[in-house]
């Protein structure tokens, strides 16, 4: 078992409902796709948004991440839709 | 030196301060971000600008020190403004001081682009048909991939 804190910004945070929330992983859960995996089985909205082909970006430890970035016990992971700042 | 504030900025102040005291600098290139009160057809009325507290600070340095690597560079200044922003205001401020204006311009042109791309701000505008988180362009994209290496 690990723990993760997740951070949800802009569009994702109001339809979410949520800006941040603990969440403990099973140790199965290693990499920044299974945890979605594991969002995804929320249903509902959490299905919707972060369906495979929906444009959204994931960071780890404020870096960029990939489906195959691994997490670990108490990392930041961030969750949001592409960037439209300058 | 990289900025994230609620607070506007004065330009001439910054021109300054990237120019003080260094005989090197011949050239300096700045771009200037403004809020528009026109976007994709609908009346902006204003906007409120987000941003992730920490790794937007870090993009930033990246995309600066990305910069300072690819051209020679004797000052950067940017500074990216957040909360909400009425038409007419300023959102961004880049300035680059180098040696010479080729130089200058590329780099300023290059922080804009991938700062549009990479670094985590979103704009949520107000309409009069109620507010609307703004959607990334794909133009903005292919303005970043063109500095890509070859």
């Amino acid at each position: 078992m690990m723990w993760v804190r997740i951070l949800y910004f802009a569009r994702l945070r109001e339809v979410f409902g949520c800006g941040e929330e603990r969440l403990a992983l099973p140790s199965s859960a290693a990499t920044v796709a299974d945890l979605l995996s594991l969002l995804r089985s929320r249903g509902d909205r959490w299905a919707d948004e972060l369906a495979e082909g929906r444009t959204f970006r994931v960071a780890v430890a404020q870096e960029m991440a990939q489906l195959s970035t691994p997490l670990t016990d108490e990392v930041e992971v961030a969750i949001f839709p592409p960037v439209t700042g300058g | 030196m990289i900025r994230v504030q609620t607070d506007d900025f004065d330009v001439a102040r910054e021109l300054a301060a990237l120019r003080a005291g260094n005989p090197a600098i011949g050239a300096v290139a700045m771009f200037v971000g403004l809020v528009r009160d026109i976007n994709e057809g609908a009346q902006v009325g204003g906007m409120t600008l987000e941003h992730y507290p920490g790794m937007t600070e870090k993009s930033l340095q990246r995309i600066v020190d990305d910069a300072r690597q690819q051209w020679p560079l004797q000052a950067v200044r940017v500074i990216h403004r957040v909360g909400p922003l009425a038409p007419l205001d300023q959102i961004v401020f880049v300035g680059v001081a180098s040696a010479h204006r080729g130089d200058a311009f590329a780099a300023c042109e290059f922080i804009m682009d991938y700062l549009k791309t990479q670094a985590p701000f979103w704009k949520l505008e107000h309409t009069a048909e109620g507010a609307r988180w703004v959607d990334a362009r794909e133009s903005d994209q292919q303005a970043a991939d063109r500095w890509a290496p070859r």
